[in-house]
C-alpha cells in the first residue's frame, strides 16, 4: 500500500511539475550531516522526518565517521571546497572557532529563544559576535557502574580514583574466580584521538592539574598533579583495564560494558538509554555517578562535550536550513530526545521537567556536573587547537602504552606546545 | 632488438630505400603520436598537474581554510633554523618515525608476500582436480576493497570479542587475549599480517603467469638426468622466472611504500604504525597545513623514487623481457 501510494504521489508530483513548467519549486531537499554514535542517526532521522512532514520538504541524512577527529577532517575538506552538498552540519563543541568562517549567522532566526539555552553554550557558539551554531545537546563524561555487582560485593560507587581502582580490582578478581574470565574492572576511551584528550583532561583536572593550557594561553600541563593523574591511569592498563582500550573509542568501550564484561565505564550520557534498552544484557543493572575525584583534595571533573547545529554558508536553501535547525533545537524536540535517547538538553527548564527526570533520573542528580563541566582549551588555542590536542593525546598515549614515563612525556609536551604557540602567544 | 634493427637499417645498401623508409617511418611516428596524445594529456591532467601543484605548495605557507592566500617561503617547510632550533619536516622526529615505520613495513611485507606468493604459485601450477576453482578462490582477498578487509580484520582482531583471539585461545596458543591493534609491540605486526593476507594472491598470480611460460624441455632433461626437484627449482625454475619476479616485487614495493588505507583504518593516527602517507595526510587535513603536508608528500615521492632507482640499479631489473 505504502509503495503504491508513494508511486501515485510521485506520478502526480511529476505531472504537477510538468504542468507548472518552469514555475517555482516549493518543496526543497535539504541535506543534514548527523553523527551515528549509538542511536544518534535514528533520532536525527525521526526528528528531521517530523520537520519534513510539517513543512512539506525533504531531508536527506548523511552519516559521518564516528570518530570526532575524522569527522572534522571530512567537514574541513567539504567546507574548504565550498561544497553546497550539505546544508546543516552537526559540529562539536570545540569546532565553532575553527569552522566559523563557513557558517551562517543564526542570530536573526534565534534571537527570541537564545535566552532559554545555557548561556555558556551560546557563548561558546558565538564567534566575533556571530551566532554560528545552535546548541543541540551537551555532553559531559560520567561514570557508569554495575549496580548489581557493587551490591553483590558490598561496594559503594567510588569517590576517588583510588576507590575506583580498588573496587574494580576486587570485583574483577572475584568475578573471574567465579567463572567469568572475560571480566574487566574499568573501560574508557584510550585510542589516540580527541576522545583521549577528553578522558585525560578529566584525570588531570580532577587532580587539580589544570586544563593543559590556561585561559591566558599559558601552558600549564607540566606539573606534579598532572603527572600523578596520568601515572594513575597508566597503572590501570592490564590490571583493571584491557590493553585493547588503547584502541577503543566510545562504541568499543560500550560494547564491552553493555555485554556485561566490565564493572565501570567512562562514557557520555548517550550510553544510558542503550544500556537500559531492551536488547541490553545489563538492563536495569546500571547506575550512573559523577566521575571520581583525584585524591581527597581533588575534585570531580567532567569534560564538556556537546554538539551544535550550523548552517553552511554555501547552502542553496539557507532560510529552510535555518528553520530546520531551529526546529531540531526547539524545546519539544530536545525533550523527545532527552526522554527517549538520554541526550542532555541545552535548555535549562527541561532539567526540571518531570517526564524527562523520570526517564533519565541522573539528569537531576548530576545537574551540577553538567553545568560545571571542564571545557577543553579550544577558545584560547584557536585554530591550533586540533594540533595541540593531537600533541596532548599522543603524549598521554605514549605513557599509557608504556613507551614513555609520565614526567618525561609531559615535559616534552610542554616544549612542543611552547614551540607551536611561540611561547604561549597562540 | 631495437638497436639491432637500427644497425641493419644503417647498413642498408639500397640508396632508394632510406627515403622510402623514412616516409613510412614518418607516417608511423605520426600515427604513434596521434594514438599517444590523448593518453599523455590524460596523464598530465590526473598525475602531472597534481604532482606539480603539490611540489609548488610545499614551498608555500598554504592553509586548507584559505588556499588562495599562500605565500612563497622557500625551503622553510623542509628545514629552517630559527632561534637556536631546527624546524621543518626534516627536523621532525615524527616524520623520521614514519619513514622508519614505512620502510620496515615495506621490506617485511613484500618479502613475506614474495615467498608465500611463490609457494602458492608453485602449488597452483601443478595439475590437480578442481585447479581452476582454487585459482579463482585464491584471488578473493585481492578482490575485496582494502577498506572493507581492513575493517573486517579490525573486528576479527578486537581484543575482547574478536574471533582471532578466540581461536588462538581455544587452540591453547595464547593464555590471555592479545590487543592486536592497540599494543605498541603488536600493532605493526597486525598491519603486516593483514597486508600479507591481502596481497599474496597478487604476487601468486604474477608468478603463476611466469611459471606457465617456462619451456618444458629443461624439466624433461632434468628428469632424465635424475636431478632432485629442489635442485631443479633453484637451478632452473628460479633463474627462469627471475625477471618476472623482480618486476612483480617492484610493483608491490611501490604500493607498499605509499601504504595508507590499511593502516589508517586499523590503527588510525597511532604513532606506532604511522606511515609517511598517514603523516602527510594528518598535516594536510587534520592540521590544515597544506604547505607543510605538501612538503611531506614531496619527500614521500622522492623516497619512493629513490627506493625504485636503488632497486633497479642493484637488482639489475630489465623491463624489455631479456
Amino acid at each position: 500500500m505504502k509503495t503504491h501510494n508513494s508511486v501515485k504521489l510521485f506520478a502526480s508530483a511529476m505531472l504537477g511539475a510538468a504542468l507548472c513548467g518552469a514555475g517555482p519549486i516549493h518543496a526543497a531537499t535539504l541535506a543534514i550531516s548527523c553523527g551515528a554514535v549509538g542511536q544518534e542517526l535514528e533520532f536525527c532521522k525521526t526528528g528531521t522526518e517530523a520537520w519534513a512532514k510539517k513543512t512539506g520538504n525533504e531531508v536527506k541524512l548523511i552519516s559521518t565517521p564516528n570518530s570526532a577527529t575524522e569527522r572534522l577532517a571530512l567537514y574541513q575538506q567539504l567546507l574548504a571546497a565550498g561544497a553546497g552538498d550539505v546544508d546543516v552540519f552537526q559540529i562539536d563543541v570545540i569546532w565553532p572557532g575553527t569552522l566559523a568562517n563557513h557558517f551562517l549567522d543564526l542570530t536573526p532566526y534565534a534571537k527570541d529563544v537564545v535566552k532559554n539555552h545555557f548561556a555558556a553554550s551560546i557563548q561558546n557558539n558565538t564567534v566575533d559576535g556571530k551566532l554560528v551554531a545552535m546548541p543541540w545537546f551537551i555532553d559531559a563524561g560520567v561514570l557508569y557502574y554495575r549496580k548489581d555487582l557493587l551490591e553483590k560485593h558490598g561496594a559503594k560507587p567510588p569517590q576517588t580514583w583510588q576507590d575506583l581502582t580498588e573496587t574494580a580490582k576486587k570485583i574483577q578478581d572475584a568475578e573471574r574466580a567465579a567463572g567469568n574470565n572475560q571480566m574487566w574492572g574499568y573501560v574508557w576511551q584510550g585510542r589516540a584521538y580527541e576522545g583521549l584528550t577528553c578522558n585525560a583532561l578529566e584525570w588531570v583536572a580532577s587532580y587539580n592539574g589544570g586544563t593543559i593550557v590556561d585561559d591566558k594561553g599559558k601552558i600549564t600541563i607540566n606539573n606534579p598533579q598532572a603527572v600523578a593523574a596520568v601515572e594513575t591511569a597508566a597503572g590501570w592498563i592490564k590490571t583493571i583495564t584491557p590493553e585493547g582500550v588503547l584502541n577503543y573509542t566510545e562504541e568499543e568501550a560500550r560494547g564491552v560494558f553493555q555485554s556485561g564484561n566490565a564493572v565501570f565505564m567512562r562514557n557520555w550520557p548517550y550510553a544510558w538509554s542503550l544500556a537500559q534498552g531492551p536488547e541490553s544484557a545489563i538492563k536495569g543493572k546500571v547506575g550512573v555517578s559523577a566521575l571520581p575525584k583525584g585524591g581527597a583534595d581533588g575534585r570531580s571533573a567532567a569534560a564538556l562535550g556537546g554538539w551544535q547545529l550550523a548552517v553552511s554558508k554555501y547552502s542553496k536553501n539557507k532560510e529552510l536550513a535555518a528553520d530546520l535547525v531551529m526546529y531540531l533545537t526547539s524545546p519539544e524536540e530536545q525533550k523527545r530526545r532527552a526522554i527517549n535517547g538520554a541526550y542532555n538538553p541545552t535548555i535549562e527548564s527541561l532539567y526540571k521537567d518531570q517526564e524527562v527526570l523520570k526517564a533519565v533520573p541522573f539528569f537531576g542528580e548530576l545537574y551540577d556536573t553538567f553545568t560545571s563541566a571542564v571545557p577543553r582549551p579550544s577558545t584560547v588555542t584557536g585554530s591550533n587547537y586540533n594540533q595541540a590536542s593531537n600533541q596532548f593525546w599522543n603524549a598521554v598515549h605514549a605513557v599509557l602504552s608504556g613507551r614513555a614515563k609520565a614526567d618525561a612525556s609531559l615535559g616534552q609536551l610542554e616544549g612542543s606546545l611552547k614551540r607551536m604557540s611561540r611561547g604561549g602567544k597562540w | 632488438m631495437a638497436t639491432a634493427t637500427a644497425e641493419l637499417a644503417e647498413r642498408a645498401p639500397d640508396p632508394a630505400a632510406p627515403a622510402q623508409k623514412s616516409q613510412l617511418t614518418r607516417s608511423r611516428v605520426r600515427a604513434a603520436w596521434l594514438f599517444l596524445t590523448p593518453m599523455l594529456i590524460l596523464l598530465a591532467m590526473v598525475a602531472g598537474w597534481p604532482l606539480l601543484r603539490t611540489i609548488w605548495f610545499s614551498f608555500t605557507d598554504a592553509n586548507l581554510s584559505d588556499l588562495s592566500g599562500a605565500k612563497f617561503i622557500g625551503f622553510e617547510n623542509y628545514l629552517a633554523y630559527n632561534d637556536g632550533e631546527w624546524y621543518g619536516v626534516l627536523a621532525d622526529s615524527e616524520w623520521w618515525n614514519a619513514v622508519w615505520n614505512t620502510l620496515k613495513f615495506s621490506v617485511i611485507s613484500v618479502t613475506l608476500e614474495t615467498v608465500l606468493g611463490l609457494v602458492v604459485a608453485l602449488v597452483l601450477n601443478a595439475s590437480f582436480p578442481g585447479r581452476s576453482l582454487v585459482r579463482a578462490a585464491v584471488l578473493i582477498p585481492w578482490a575485496i576493497p582494502t577498506i572493507v578487509s581492513a575493517k573486517m580484520w579490525g573486528w576479527m582482531m578486537h581484543d575482547q570479542f574478536g574471533i582471532l583471539n578466540h581461536m588462538l585461545m581455544s587452540l591453547g596458543l595464547i593464555s590471555s587475549p592479545l590487543a592486536w591493534t592497540a599494543s605498541p609491540d603488536l600493532a605493526l605486526t597486525a598491519v603486516i599480517m593483514v597486508d600479507v593476507w591481502k596481497t599474496t594472491p597478487f604476487m601468486a598470480l604474477l608468478i603463476l603467469a611466469a611459471l606457465q611460460m617456462l619451456p618444458t624441455d629443461c624439466y624433461e632433461a632434468a628428469r632424465v638426468d635424475g636431478i632432485h626437484p629442489v635442485r631443479v627449482f633453484f637451478k632452473v625454475t628460479l633463474p627462469l622466472i627471475k625477471p618476472a619476479l623482480m618486476v612483480a616485487v617492484i610493483f608491490r614495493l611501490l604500493d607498499a611504500l605509499r601504504i595508507f588505507d590499511l593502516i589508517y583504518v586499523l590503527t588510525s593516527n597511532s604513532k606506532d604504525t604511522m606511515s609517511m602517507s598517514v603523516y602527510a595526510r594528518q598535516q594536510l587535513v587534520d592540521f590544515q597545513s597544506v604547505g607543510y603536508g605538501s612538503a611531506a608528500s614531496t619527500l614521500l615521492f622522492l623516497t619512493v623514487g629513490l627506493c625504485v632507482v636503488l632497486y633497479i640499479t642493484f637488482g639489475r631489473v630489465r623491463f624489455d623481457g631479456r
